[in-house]
């Protein structure tokens, strides 16, 4: 296990090391002098050339990927261009409420995507795995920022129930991380039930009806269980649909968190943020799928060995 | 000839299955509207026409926007822009995707490693965000958008291409070509690539509707296709600023995106059942 453990850390090294990479050059090779837009559009010579130095901004390109690596690894992402506060301090605070957002619109995910996939799996062609078919299928079709919209438009203008924008309260949340679940519901709901096909369609399966157990012990004792690390790679993959989505969906809601402050940046060239934040999504991605690959290798010995 | 279309499983999904028949008619739709959107659109999508935010009327069919402009017609010059979009973003990802695959399963080796390794890149910026970075570096317009979404499917087509060509490559069909001293070119395009068709074709279609969806988000944003021309994701935008007094100004881009992905999504759905029986005979 230890090995396993060891060898997939190390293959995420060259990962890493890209991600940075990619970061760096889509905001360092932009147009536009970031000394200039740091220290602003009025500012003499004297002041834009300090801002470079002080930016490391004269150093040869090669010094200043490794400045920057060297400093994301120790947790300093640079100073916002408009702001002048750490990119980390914003990061920070927005990280919160899409952590929010991400984690309600999960918990609807598995709660009621895998019930409509198993659902569709266990009667296929019936008239219920028609319907969940149709409902996951309009899920990961419609656009979520639109979805949203279309919730904004019962809820809060028809209905008055519920906050149409902003934060604060758990009711905040609501129409958010409904518009945010909605995409992961229509996805995971799908892909269980393609997995559960897959497992129900074994021949342990048939042996186990064979023997008569019920229907329901064979679902969930020989079915699920099985299908059960296809599902548990499925909601960490899906993890990614989440953090893209939140981006569209914390617009539409004016929500505080991590896609609206990287819309935000991408607007006022802010590219310390954009570099930031991008980059801390996409290790935050990386990392959780790391996760979901050693815990279900701690589960099934198949996966260590191969 | 007529005899092996109709061996053709997607023919013959399509004569057999009612979902698969709809699916396409929609789709088809959509390509007749983009490709003749323009000349069949009223009104000049661009120019003001009359008073901002005027409802449904027998002129105006889906009404005006904040500017008076006919949504209609700009909703019929947004089929173009999308479908564009979606054609182009994805040939991209074919592209320069699939010689990715083909290149890493042929060839393997230290080829095979590093284009691996480059597409663990990618898929480390999920959904939109790689999108996002393209575009902060390209600007917007509805080139950079073509490209910054073309980019995001390169990982997956090219994932799929190596697998497949793995698996291939294994087959008595090439290895008696490689025997008769078939060339890697030859082997690549004639033994290769017509079994890739199929797989690819499935892909594609659910691509297209990822692309769709990619430059609608983007557009919404801002960031993508951007004004005077009109995009169907740009008019959410603008439509949500008078959604409290006229919500159908979102309300219509918006359905036209969903109808579109979905006919997609379902059409996908049934030409993947039609090339893989074994999926549909268990109800796949």
């Amino acid at each position: 296990m230890l090995v396993f453990v060891g060898k997939r850390i190390l293959e995420l090294l060259p990962v890493l090391f890209g991600v940075l990479l990619v970061t760096f050059a889509v905001t360092r090779f932009t147009p536009g002098d970031p000394a200039i837009l740091m220290a602003g559009e009025d500012a003499n010579q004297a002041l834009i050339e300090a801002t470079r130095v002080r930016l490391g901004l004269d150093q040869p390109i090669p010094t200043q990927f490794g400045l920057y690596v060297i400093r994301a690894v120790q947790g300093d992402l640079g100073v916002s261009y408009v702001r002048s506060v750490p990119v980390t301090e914003l990061i920070g605070r927005a990280l919160v409420p899409t952590a929010q957002l991400a984690g309600i619109a999960m918990i609807i995910t598995v709660v009621v995507g895998i019930p409509l996939g198993i659902v569709s799996a266990v009667r296929p062609d019936s008239i219920w795995d028609f319907a969940a078919r149709i409902v996951s299928l309009i899920g990961v079709s419609i656009p979520n920022f639109f979805f949203g919209l279309l919730l904004i438009l019962l809820f809060s203008l028809a209905l008055g129930w519920l906050p149409s924008y902003g934060t604060g309260t758990w009711r905040h949340l609501i129409l958010p991380a409904l518009t945010l679940g909605t995409f992961s519901v229509g996805l995971v709901a799908r892909l269980t039930r393609a997995s559960m096909l897959d497992v129900l369609s074994q021949d342990y399966v048939r042996t186990a009806r064979a023997k008569g157990l019920r229907g329901v012990t064979v679902v969930y004792k020989h079915g699920l269980r099985n299908a059960a690390i296809a599902i548990v790679t499925i909601l960490g993959l899906n993890l990614g649909s989440l953090l893209s989505g939140s981006v569209l969906t914390e617009v539409v809601f004016a929500y505080p968190g991590l896609g609206r402050l990287l819309v935000d940046a991408i607007f006022n060239r802010d590219y310390a943020i954009v570099q930031g934040a991008i980059l801390v999504i996409a290790v935050i991605y990386v990392l959780v799928n790391l996760g979901v690959d050693l815990l279900y290798a701690s589960v099934d010995p198949r996966i260590r060995v191969e | 000839m007529i005899a092996t279309l109709k061996e053709n499983p997607i023919v013959r999904e399509l004569v057999r299955s009612r979902i698969a028949q709809i699916s396409a008619a929609v789709t088809a739709i959509y390509v007749v509207l983009a490709l003749f959107g323009p000349q069949i659109a009223p009104y000049d999508p661009t120019q003001l026409q009359t008073m901002p935010r005027q409802g449904p009327s027998a002129e105006h069919w889906f009404g005006t926007d904040e500017l008076g402009r006919d949504i209609f017609s700009r909703m019929l010059v947004s089929a173009r822009v999308a479908m564009t979009v979606g054609f182009v973003a994805v040939a991209i990802g074919f592209v320069v995707g699939g010689i990715m695959g083909i290149v890493a399963g042929f060839y393997r080796g230290w080829a095979d490693s590093v284009i691996m390794r480059v597409t663990d890149v990618l898929l480390a910026f999920p959904g939109i965000l790689l999108a996002l970075a393209v575009i902060t570096f390209l600007g917007p317009g509805l080139v950079n958008t073509m490209i910054a979404i073309g980019i995001g499917g390169i990982p997956g087509y090219a994932r799929l291409v190596r697998g497949e060509v793995l698996s291939l490559v294994e087959r008595d069909h090439v290895t008696a070509a490689r025997g008769l001293g078939a060339g890697s070119v030859r082997l690549v395009a004639k033994h290769l690539f017509p079994l890739l068709f199929s797989s690819l074709l499935v892909y594609s279609t659910a691509q297209l509707a990822r692309a769709i969806l990619a430059e609608a988000g983007l557009s919404y944003l801002g960031l993508g296709v951007q004004p005077p021309d009109p995009s169907w994701g740009g008019m959410i935008s603008s439509g949500q600023r008078f959604f409290l007094t006229s919500p159908f100004m979102a309300i219509y881009p918006g359905t036209a995106i969903m109808v579109l992905v979905f006919a997609l999504n379902l059409l996908g759905d049934a030409l993947r059942d039609a090339l893989n029986p074994a999926l549909r005979r268990s109800g796949g």
